[in-house]
This record gives C-alpha cells, structure tokens and sequence, in this order.
C-alpha cells in the first residue's frame, strides 16, 4: 500500500494525531517557557543557584526518553500527561540554559548605566535585559520545540497518543509504509517549527 | 545656597575581606562647580562615585545631595536626580538616540511632548543637530557622538548634580580634546554640581574648579588647581611632573640635545 493510498483512507485519523502532537509539544512547551524564563531570570540574580538547577535540567536531557516515560508512568499513570511532563523536563534545559545565557551576555556598561540612571530591577529587566537577550532566549525555545517534536513521537508507547502511533504500529506489523506515514509528518512538524520559530527570532531580535 | 553635594567622613570597606577601599573622605561641590577627582588606578575615585549614587553603600559617613540625605532616600529615586556618565557610556543598543536621551524622564512618566523637546533641546545642547541624530541607534554614532549623547542622557530630568566617571577616557586624542573643550562651556552655562573623575591630569586641570587628589583611599589634597599645581605635596608633585617632565637630565640615553 502506498503512502499516499494510506493518507488518503485514513485522512481523519492522520489529522487527529497530528493534532494531538501538536498538542503534546505546544503544551509542554509553553510549560517549559512558564517555568524555564523566570527560573532563567532567578539564576541571574542568584548565582549561587545557577549550578544545581543547570546540573538538574542537564539530569533530565541524559536521561532516555523512553526510560524516563518509564520511570513517570508511577507517578502520572499511562496517557498524555506523562508525556508532557516528559517533554517538559526535556525543554527546561535548552530553555533556562538560554535566558540565563542570553541576560549575562548584556554588556555590563549598559547594565550599570542603567542602574545609575535609577531604573529598578524589574525596570531594567524588562526594558533593557528581556530585549537585548530575546534572540538567544527564543533560539532556546526553539530548539526546545524542535527536540519535543521528535520526543513526542516516543509518547505513543505510552498511550499519549501522536503521530509516533503510526510508527510503533509500523515497527511491530514490520510496515515500513505505517512507520513512513508517522515519520514523514512529524519531520514536517519539526522543519515547520523551527523555520516560524527562526522568523520569530530574527524578527525579535534586536540587531545592529 | 545648598550644595548639590556634600560629602562627609565617607568610607567604604569590602564586605568580604573588610579591606578599605575609601577613608575619610570629605568635600563639598556648589551649583556650577565642577570638582575633579584625581588620581591612580585604584585609588579610590570611581567607589567615591558610586558611594554617592548608592550603586555602593557607604560603611561610614554621610552624603547629601541637594541638602538631602542620601540614606533616606530609595536609591532609584536618589538615581534618577544625579546625572550619572561613565566611560564605556552604556548607551542601551536597541534604543535610539532619542529613546536613549528620554530614558530617565520616560521612567518618571512626563508626557511625550515634553519629553520629546528636552531630547531635542539637549541634542543641541551637547553639539548634535537634533533632525540627524534622534532616530540613530548607538551603533550608527562615533565614540565622540556616542559620549555626547551620554553626556545628555544624564542631563534629562535636570538633575543638581553630574556624576562623571572618566566620561572621555576611551576616547581618541583629538575628539577627547575636542569634547573638553566643549565640556568647559557647558560647566558655566549648566550651572550644575559636578563630579569628575579622571587619572589624565591635564584634564583634571583643566575642567576643575576644584581637584581633589586621591590616594589610597584617602583624599590627599583638595584646592584650586592654581594651589593644586604649586603643591609639594609628594602624590600631586608626581602627577604634575607626569605632565611637564622638566628639563630631561640623565635618561635613559644619557643626556638629550635639542634638535
């Protein structure tokens, strides 16, 4: 059976999966940047915790994707959520790595001046440190999403459902056309986000 | 009339080691004068500055600016009413010229028309035709153009006083002259306090009204620069011979001729 011949007799169930990853990764994601961008922020402000929440966010990224749905499953049960808590801890790192990153690299100069000037430190955080830092910080999101895109796939062992079902039904029946028919879309997903992510950051960028 | 700033018995210690960095330290500036701080690298004067503004906390002393204490005011607020200049100027890169000029007074909420014409009235202050220069971004200025327009950064919400941290330091020979002298007119017509730090003691002639020579941490000497150029006192006969090297006797090379 061709892929095409499978798209189009099975066209609703395509779209409900690929809606349910992008689900997946939107959730997690924008949960990430909730948690990532101010946990970020704090590290600016706090050095000394800058090693234990990196060395933390660094755990989870060695951990495999599959052993830590494994491990979630105790905790969250079998289904969506566990993915997206998996996906979630995958996207802190790239996330918090960045703001963190992006707010240091602010020239001192600029901060000092800016302090001397009498700006507060939410003042200066939010007109001069989250602009001038907004382009490494989107750079990390944007690969956080990419990376969930492909990890979401692996969520479907675990009953969250995504186009990886097509893939681990493909994997067991040996039907290289069922595993093409998960694999192709998601890639799409993943060139899609990186691409509207990369205008988003040049966009937003400041550049000279 | 109130001095834009008076400081007495001013100290500061690390608060690690506890090592002093600032001792003593008294002096007091009016309305159109312009004290400069002299003296080596380490010396002192740059945490002087930064005990005024509170970007330090004195550990002993008092500061007041404009008759008020600086320890019972919010240091932002503090901020906002003393200029403040520094050598790597810091002029925020996303902003322009004018958005840069109007920070201060933007924080303070005025309302854009009038904010709108104090940044062109100091554009033209500080030597930059306003039509060209507003919606530059700093990138787009020279080092010389850059300073001018930090220069009149600090001098948006008409503060009493003007911190200035080697404000021409970085700059290259001939646009640092040409600054200090544009600098001069602008010490009489502004009529504001200021204080001015810098190691060239040329400069410090120059544009002081008053130098006071640091050393260590302490303040060595505080007078006229006429009094300040007949001193004996060891520190300021050092930096004066570092200007005028006299008659060069046995150098390096023996003794020179004159071409």
């Amino acid at each position: 059976m061709s892929l095409l011949s499978f798209y189009s007799r099975n066209s609703v169930e395509l779209l409900a999966l690929t809606w349910q990853h992008v689900y997946l990764v939107v959730v997690s994601t924008g949960a990430a940047i909730v948690v990532g961008v101010p946990l970020g922020i704090a590290l600016t402000r706090r050095p000394a915790w800058r090693a234990p929440v990196l060395g933390l966010a660094n755990v989870f990224q060695t951990i495999p994707s599959l052993a830590l749905l494994g491990f979630l499953i105790p905790f969250f049960g079998i289904g969506a959520w566990t993915a997206i808590t998996a996906l979630i801890l995958y996207a802190l790192l790239p996330i918090i790595r960045n703001t963190y990153t992006g707010i240091a690299g602010v020239d001192p100069a600029v901060r000092e001046a800016g302090r001397g000037m009498g700006m507060t430190d939410g003042e200066l955080l939010r007109l001069v440190e989250l602009p001038l830092a907004a382009g490494v910080i989107l750079a990390g999101i944007r690969v956080a999403t990419v990376v969930s895109v492909g990890v979401a796939t692996i969520g479907a062992a675990i009953g969250a459902g995504g186009l990886g079902v097509y893939i681990f039904r493909g994997v067991a029946t040996v039907d290289d056309t069922l595993i093409m028919a998960g694999a192709l879309p998601a890639a799409l997903l993943a060139l899609a986000a990186d691409a509207v992510l990369g205008i988003a950051q040049r966009r937003l960028a400041w550049q000279r | 009339m109130t001095a834009a700033v008076d400081v007495r018995g001013l100290a500061y210690a690390l608060p690690g080691d506890g090592r002093t960095l600032v001792q003593n330290v008294s002096f007091t500036v009016g309305p159109g004068e312009t004290l400069v701080l002299l003296g080596r690298s380490g010396s002192g004067k740059t945490t002087t500055l930064k005990l005024i503004n509170r970007l330090l906390e004195p550990t002993a002393g008092e500061v007041l600016v404009a008759g008020e204490p600086t320890a019972a005011l919010e240091p932002t607020r503090l901020r906002r009413r003393i200029g403040y200049v520094i050598q790597e100027v810091g002029l925020f890169p996303h902003f322009t010229v004018a958005q840069n000029i109007g920070l201060v007074p933007r924080l303070e909420r005025w309302p854009a028309d009038r904010i709108a014409a104090r940044v062109r009235e100091l554009l033209a202050l500080v030597g930059l035709d306003p039509a060209a220069f507003l919606s530059r971004y700093p990138h787009q200025l020279s080092g010389g153009q850059r300073q001018r327009v930090g220069v009149a950064r600090a001098l948006a919400a008409d503060p009493p006083l003007l911190l200035l941290d080697e404000p021409f330091g970085a700059l290259d020979p001939i646009t640092r002259v040409e600054l200090q002298r544009e600098f001069r007119g602008l010490e009489g017509r502004l009529g504001k306090g200021m204080v001015f730090v810098t190691h060239d003691v040329r400069e410090g002639l120059l544009l002081g009204t008053r130098i006071g020579l640091m050393h260590e941490g302490r303040l060595l000497f505080l007078g006229t620069p006429e009094e300040f150029r007949g001193s004996t006192q060891p520190e300021a006969v050092a930096f004066m011979s570092a200007v005028d090297p006299g008659p060069a006797t046995e150098g390096p090379q023996g003794p020179r001729k004159s071409f």
